[in-house]
């Protein structure tokens, strides 16, 4: 299947993926290119998963690193400790 | 309206801290400020544990402490910055005398504001949408989105092959797309 120019929407949904990642390859790229050229489904999935990944980048979103994380249940624990 | 919601503080910090953080980083701009009111609200929110009536949720009542904590810290700004001395510099030689007012008054910080507003209410949309997945998937997702993981170290840390951690990436993109369509871009 992994040759094959022509491959199934759920394999077209996963390359969109990685592509939002930047993590497909080439020749899943040209792949996905043609899935998307005529499938209407793979269309949708694929701007619904664009808007969703420029969504984040415009949020500029944050979370706490783990060792951040850490830290803060340390402070926290410190204090309840002391209540 | 009657209490339904319980405080537990034993999760607190896996299950807020991320949000929190998120929240006042987007309008603080400083990690480490942010880190230090996330970790003054817990406290704050530990001491105050007999005022939660349950009508909101936990992470509701955390927020709005976390958002006085957030207007202390600018009142604390503003007014060390009262006590420096202000220095306004004009442009004498302008050619387009007699426009200066508008020039300088009628800056694009009110849109470059408004952007900020909207950008961290996106956020929150987002954060909301994410409270709502699984933990794994949640977890997933927030270390390779948002921490920007590479596929290799996130599979190592979590032990999971790669074809798992793209569908749980696959299964919390399409949730998330789902939920934001619904509360974000339809409301």
């Amino acid at each position: 299947m992994e040759n094959n120019i022509f491959i199934s929407h759920e394999h077209a949904k996963h390359i969109c993926d990685k592509m939002q990642y930047g993590e497909a390859k080439f020749s899943e790229r040209i792949k996905l290119s043609i899935r998307l050229a005529w499938c209407k489904l793979t269309r949708t999935y694929s701007k619904k998963n664009s808007r969703l990944t420029s969504s984040i980048k415009e949020a500029e979103m944050n979370c706490l690193k783990d060792a951040e994380r850490e830290k803060l249940q340390r402070q926290f624990e410190k204090e309840r400790r002391k209540l | 309206m009657t209490p339904n919601h319980k405080i537990d503080p034993n999760h607190w910090i896996t299950l807020y801290s991320d949000y929190l953080f998120n929240y006042t980083i987007s309008r603080v701009n400083d990690r480490e400020i942010a880190q230090d009111l996330v970790s003054e609200t817990f406290l704050s929110g530990l001491k105050s544990m007999d005022n939660f009536r349950g009508k909101a949720s936990e992470r509701t009542w955390l927020t709005s402490i976390l958002k006085r904590k957030i207007i202390d810290h600018y009142r604390k700004i503003n007014s060390n910055m009262g006590k420096a001395e202000v220095r306004m510099q004009y442009n004498t030689a302008s050619e387009s005398e007699g426009d200066w007012l508008e020039e300088r008054v009628a800056d694009s910080f009110d849109t470059t504001a408004e952007g900020v507003i909207e950008n961290a209410e996106l956020g929150d949309a987002i954060y909301d949408c994410m409270s709502k997945l699984p933990k794994i998937q949640a977890r997933i997702f927030k270390l390779k989105t948002i921490l920007g993981y590479d596929t290799e170290t996130l599979c190592n840390e979590l032990d999971i092959t790669t074809s798992n951690l793209w569908v749980q990436i696959h299964r919390a993109r399409t949730a998330l797309a789902t939920c934001l369509e619904k509360n974000w871009f339809k409301a």
